[in-house]
């Protein structure tokens, strides 16, 4: 992929300006952990904008997997079973802590909440932690 | 109504935004996290471009009374930082750090029916439900 600092600060920009569309004209916060939460756990009067915002995350995500494939071209590779004790951390994880990368990391910190300060460089370090521990015991990634 | 377009739309652009920056390549997340190893900076510029563009436009929408079609602003309450706070971004983290994708990623990555990220969003979906059931809303 060409100079991907360019296409990650762009898409930043995507994300951020979608964000503030959002809260502009909703009045709502863009956390997507706590969005998908609430298409899970339903309330009464407070489901369908929810439930369409993940439709058109993953609606976009099907326009890529047509127009721009190479975003799917993952390297990683995990046995089954840990895939799916990241998946429960990450669940649990961000409704526990209120938020992830998306509702603490660029919403919070735009609004400069503690809050999200303190969670994105919590999940940041734990997370440069555990990649440094699990490359101790795994060779490449 | 009007709401729900709004609400298709902007998930649509914040979708596109995730797949242009590369942030739905789990080793690019994971080569953010390895700063002991093969750095991969890619991560700080999308959150500059997010962040520089949401800061900005807050600065404006926070001198509003309320949002252009909604009644009210639904912002978190100013809470101070807790345990649970720090529980569960730790645990976000170890979950991040192993498969490479955060809640946003994963479910765009959904289209491309991918085995792997479609365990990952069930097994997110478990640990949301769990959550939910534990600690109600």
């Amino acid at each position: 992929m060409p100079t991907p600092w360019l296409f990650g600060l762009l898409g930043g920009a995507l994300i951020g300006g979608a964000a503030a569309i959002l809260l502009l004209i909703n009045g709502r916060v863009s956390g997507i952990s706590g969005i998908f939460s609430g298409v899970l756990s339903p309330k009464r009067g407070d489901f369908a904008w929810r439930l369409v915002f993940v439709a058109g995350l993953i609606i976009g995500g099907a326009l890529g997997f047509v127009f721009y494939p190479e975003a799917y071209h993952s390297t990683v590779e995990r046995p089954l079973p840990i895939i799916a004790l990241a998946g429960f951390l990450v669940g649990f994880g961000t409704r526990l802590g209120g938020g992830c990368t998306s509702g603490h990391g660029v919403c919070g910190i735009s609004r400069f909440s503690l809050r999200s300060l303190v969670a994105t460089v919590t999940f940041i370090g734990v997370g440069m932690l555990a990649v440094f521990i699990l490359s101790l015991f795994v060779h490449g990634r | 109504m009007r709401e729900i377009f709004v609400a298709l739309f902007c998930g649509f652009l914040f979708g596109v935004g995730l797949l242009l920056s590369g942030m739905t390549l789990p080793q690019k997340v994971i080569g953010f996290l390895d700063v002991f190893g093969a750095w991969d900076p890619t991560l700080v510029f999308v959150m500059v471009g997010a962040i520089g563009v949401n800061g900005l436009a807050y600065v404006f929408i926070r001198r509003r009374q309320g949002p252009v079609v909604a009644s009210t602003f639904h912002l978190p309450p100013k809470r101070p930082v807790d345990g649970k706070l720090l529980c569960g971004a730790a645990l976000f983290g170890v979950g991040w750090a192993l498969a490479g994708y955060c809640p946003g990623p994963a479910l765009v990555s959904l289209a491309s029916l991918q085995g792997d990220v479609t365990v990952f969003v069930i097994f997110m979906a478990a640990g949301i439900w769990v959550h939910n059931r534990l600690f109600p809303i």
